[in-house]
């Protein structure tokens, strides 16, 4: 898909699949056209051309909007509404019968820990509180998909934690979930892939369950190590950085790691340690992205 | 279905508007001042020695302004109330998560307006007929034809709305409610000039009536349901403001509900069109 708005292009050409029954990461920068790109999916948005499909229908579908569920990013409704009425009518507009509302209601509510609020008006509720009462107007239709657009906005940890167990039973519901989020961590604890997108175009994706194919920094303690032992090390990496009896390199994947070590006690170095860690999505994510160009 | 549900919240959430209540609250100040406006002018009529035709004529007149006053009130509530409802939703992001629902978009919009409409026509009915009542409990005098009379002045606020809903789907909030009050100020200073051709003869002065109630119809449909109201000899006698001077046709009244399908129908096509 691509997006102008006048000269300015939100989205280059955004492709990517998704596959059912997964927790989809999507990243990027500000202005990287991540909520341009979801309104586009959901049929908030027109693409200047190109096309989506969602659940094999083209993105907007009204009758297939009966399965897709959307938390937009800074929920907001109708102040005067309580939760339960806001779930109601949001139950109503996809085709939920009342009297299965009646029963989903209660739970949803405290699926979301809002139950001691139950009786408030929206108007009196927190940023923190309106995320989670727009995350359960998002699942109130039990849906195939989810979109949430920064779900965890204005939550405390423990908050977050009730978001992130509330996405992981969806998916073990069979969901899939797109999740677009700031918190790097919250990714990368939550999801099966990512991508990253900057100027509306996948830069690269990380499928998360994946742990042989990944990049792995490994950390090495031990003496004696010599130039030439060092410098052999670039059949593997080409990032080694040595520091006194401290070495540090990183490989595409974990498969070499054996030889790395033989090669390095062959090589006459005494290993103390030799930790081999994964790159955190942070790490990764400001790899892909270079440093902070204030978008 | 989504279009009755949509209509019943909208109707809810306009009812929540402080606009609107400050529009029933300037409505009851104005149905009490007319009141008793009415009980002096009547009570001053006993102790004098004015012909009861004459009277008649007084009270009658009155009326017309009374219900011209609920007729402005009404517009500009409708207008006021109905102002933000897609431009401000649109921009608060309210509307995305109805817009993302398994409704289409002419679904939203024309759920919303009929949700204005039904508040229009409680609006419209409590303030007129709380009008009537009192014109004819205290002053003795009805209306010729009153429920014409309401029919039209509930159509002008249903162009109101319409042209508000129309602008709304294009700009904010702000611009779209100057633009309809710019157009309804049109309206009223056209059908002003149209009426005072009337009393000069003037064929030019006329068609810059004409043209201003063209654009907007809003004041010719009052003047067409002064007309119903009025009766035929206060309207020829000339006792009101709104004397039967020039009359729009009911070809007038025919435009004015084309015009309100049109701004609707452009409405719907540019709220289905646009990005949100």
């Amino acid at each position: 898909m691509r997006k102008v708005f006048g000269d300015k292009v939100a989205v280059r050409d955004l492709t990517l699949t998704v596959r059912r029954g997964e927790i989809f990461g999507f990243l990027g920068p500000n202005g990287a056209g991540k909520s341009t790109s979801i309104k586009m999916l959901l049929g908030l948005a027109k693409p200047t051309s190109g096309e989506a499909f969602v659940l094999d229908a083209p993105s907007g579908d009204v009758e297939v909007r009966r399965r897709i569920g959307f938390l937009p990013e800074n929920f907001r409704f109708y102040e005067w509404l309580t939760p339960a009425e806001l779930l109601h009518l949001h139950g109503r507009l996809c085709g939920v019968p009342a009297s299965k509302l009646s029963q989903r209601i209660p739970a949803l509510i405290d699926l979301v820990g809002l139950t001691p609020h139950i009786d408030k008006r929206l108007q009196n509720f927190s940023k923190g509180m309106l995320q989670r009462i727009g995350l359960a107007q998002a699942l109130v239709h039990e849906p195939e998909v989810i979109f949430l657009d920064e779900p965890t906005s204005g939550l405390d940890p423990l908050g977050r934690r009730t978001v992130r167990d509330i996405i992981r039973a969806q998916r073990d519901r069979g969901a899939t979930v797109f999740l677009n989020s700031h918190l790097l961590s919250e990714i990368e604890i939550t999801c099966d892939q990512v991508v990253f997108i900057r100027e509306g175009q996948v830069v690269t994706s990380r499928d998360m369950r994946a742990q042989q194919e990944e990049a792995v920094r490994v950390e090495v303690r031990a003496r004696k190590l010599s130039p030439e032992c060092v410098s052999g090390l670039s059949r593997w990496s080409d990032s080694v950085q040595v520091d006194e009896e401290r070495l540090t390199l990183t490989t595409r994947s974990r498969e070499p790691l054996p030889d790395i070590l033989r090669f390095l006690v062959g090589s006459g170095a005494e290993v103390y340690q030799f930790t081999p860690q994964r790159l955190s999505l942070e790490e990764l994510f400001i790899s892909v992205m270079g440093e902070d160009r204030g978008f | 279905m989504g279009v009755w549900i949509m209509a019943g919240i909208t109707f809810r959430e306009a009812a929540r508007k402080k606009i609107l209540w400050t529009a029933l609250l300037a409505g009851a100040a104005f149905l009490l001042v007319f009141g008793i406006g009415l009980h002096f002018q009547v009570g001053d009529f006993r102790n004098s020695a004015v012909p009861p035709f004459l009277r008649y004529q007084v009270i009658s007149a009155m009326l017309m302004i009374g219900l011209y006053t609920v007729d402005l009130l009404a517009v500009v509530m409708t207008t006021l109330t109905s102002v933000d409802t897609i431009s401000g939703e649109i921009t608060s992001g309210t509307i995305h998560a109805i817009a993302t629902k398994p409704l289409a978009r002419w679904q939203i919009l024309v759920g919303k307006w009929l949700g204005f409409v039904a508040m229009a026509a409680v609006y419209v009915a409590l303030m007129f007929w709380g009008a009537i009542a009192e014109g004819y409990w205290i002053g003795g005098v009805m209306a010729q034809h009153p429920v014409r009379g309401s029919l039209l002045v509930f159509l002008e606020c249903i162009v109101a709305l319409s042209v508000t809903f129309m602008f709304g789907t294009w700009f904010s909030t702000l611009t779209s409610g100057v633009i309809t009050l710019g157009l309804l100020g049109v309206a009223f200073l056209g059908g002003w000039l149209e009426q005072m051709s009337g009393f000069t003869e003037g064929s030019r002065l006329a068609m810059v009536g004409i043209i201003s109630s063209l654009v907007m119809p809003s004041e010719a449909i009052w003047r067409r349901a002064a007309f119903e109201m009025e009766s035929p000899l206060s309207g020829s006698l000339q006792f009101s403001p709104f004397a039967d001077i020039s009359i729009p046709s009911i070809a007038m009244i025919v435009y004015a509900s084309v015009y309100l399908l049109i701004a609707l129908a452009i409405a719907v096509y540019h709220f289905g069109e646009r990005d949100l």
